[in-house]
């Protein structure tokens, strides 16, 4: 009885153990970069469709994680992350590595503009939005693969 | 006796052919059809431009704004069947189609037949644009004139025997050309009818997500239920009520994204799929409306 609760507790360690790796592995982390920079920008959306009543603390909290997270993004990319744990980066990350972090760059640039000048409407919200989305489409276009 | 049986054998082969070439020779509409349709009405002309995405093949890769309207061909397009290279269709009397009649530019759209009347390629979705009104392509050819000329001359296509013959074409178009309806759905609404017409004509949104047999055509019984990515890795998703991935979108979602590029839970559109947002955005809030009705009835398939 005591064997197999030993046992029980060694399975249950090198289950914890198991989750804490992945979590660190690279892939987690950028999906989870993303995880956030899409729950701002699904706050940010909110507010420009008028479904929430626009609140500058909000919306300076949400351009400040967008910030950030593109920032450490193309950080997560090292060789050896090119698959596993459902990735959906595509291998032409790493070919054209270059003009990948380029376009995380012109996000966090865009998005700290917009930061300096915070929107101070519903209607200055929808604007950003906007040239916020086409900084994560044009790198979703080559670089993101849906499976 | 033995020359007898030959003889017949020849006069057997010699009709069976003559059979084959005739069933499946190119067939543009007669003449007629394309008289009387008056004076272009271009602004129609522009949103069937946009809706049928034109110029994410025709324009230049990687060219943005103004340039998009520059239509000088040239871009390769991988499939099973060899590398295509898609021609220029700007208003250059050499290189484009300014020699071109309205007549000419109809059969090609919704014939596949090209000027010197050949067989064209259906990697140029004719059978889907093979639905699409004669006022329709009118307008389209009226508006098409109106935009910028380009002398670029693209490469012939690469395509390994016997796909590079065109005759065989025939026998393609005898087995898949249609421009029946893809599926039933309730077209006495005639905001799914819109929806029907723009998705499985202009849109020619079945070309990507419908999987294809052997042979290059559509597996009739999949419609919109998704396929490999024609350019690699990954899948084009299923966007039939039966998708995983877009199944719990609304119809409103389903505007949202066409407008906005964002998914109902924020992330946003990739891959190809970024450029046909791009070009449906510019259709009416109406259409949009119309091609999620009609996504919305269409069967579920999983």
């Amino acid at each position: 009885m005591k064997s197999k609760a030993v046992f029980l507790a060694i399975a249950l360690a090198g289950l914890v153990a198991g989750a804490v790796t992945a979590a660190d592995e690279p892939q987690a982390v950028r999906q989870e970069l993303m995880k956030k920079i899409g729950a701002s920008t699904g706050a940010l959306a909110a507010i420009a469709k008028g479904e929430k009543p626009y609140d500058a603390a909000v919306v300076t909290a949400s351009l400040q994680t967008i910030s950030e997270n593109s920032k450490a993004f193309p950080d997560q990319f090292p060789a050896g992350s090119e698959t596993g744990l459902e990735t959906e980066a595509s291998p032409k990350i790493w070919e054209n590595m270059d003009d990948f972090r380029a376009k995380s760059v012109k996000l966090a640039t865009d998005v700290d503009a917009v930061l300096a000048q915070l929107p101070a409407d519903q209607a200055a919200v929808g604007a950003a939005l906007g040239v916020i989305g086409k900084d994560c489409a044009s790198c979703h276009e080559n670089y993101r693969i849906k499976k | 006796m033995r020359i007898r049986n030959l003889a017949l054998a020849a006069v057997f082969f010699g009709a069976a052919a003559a059979a084959a070439w005739f069933v499946t020779r190119p067939e543009p509409f007669a003449a007629s059809h394309w008289e009387g349709l008056g004076a272009p009405d271009l602004a129609n002309g522009e949103q069937i431009f946009w809706a049928g995405g034109c110029t994410s093949c025709h324009a230049a890769a990687k060219s943005e704004g103004e340039a998009r309207l520059v239509l000088s061909g040239g871009l390769p397009l991988n499939s099973p069947f060899g590398t295509f290279h898609v021609p220029n269709i700007s208003p250059d009397e050499t290189a484009g189609l300014g020699e071109w009649s309205l007549a000419e530019f109809g059969n090609a759209m919704t014939r596949g037949v090209g000027r010197n009347g050949e067989h064209l390629y259906p990697s140029f979705p004719y059978g889907s644009y093979a639905r699409l009104t004669s006022k329709d392509i009118n307008d389209l050819w009226g508006f098409m004139q109106t935009l910028p000329k380009s002398a670029n001359v693209a490469p012939p296509h690469e395509l390994p025997f016997p796909f590079n013959i065109r005759l065989l074409l025939g026998g393609w178009k005898l087995l898949f050309l249609t421009d029946q309806s893809r599926v039933t759905v309730d077209t006495s609404d005639p905001k799914i009818a819109r929806g029907q017409y723009l998705v499985e004509g202009p849109g020619h949104c079945g070309e990507c997500h419908t999987p294809r047999n052997a042979l290059g055509g559509f597996e009739t019984n999949l419609w919109l239920a998704g396929a490999p990515n024609p350019e690699g890795e990954g899948r084009i998703p299923n966007i039939t009520p039966g998708s995983r991935s877009i199944s719990g979108w609304s119809e409103s979602d389903i505007v949202g994204y066409l407008q906005t590029g964002f998914t109902p839970d924020f992330d946003t559109v990739g891959g190809s799929m970024v450029e046909v947002q791009q070009n449906l955005a510019k259709l009416p809030a109406a259409d949009l409306q119309a091609i999620a009705a009609y996504l919305k009835a269409v069967p579920a398939r999983e």
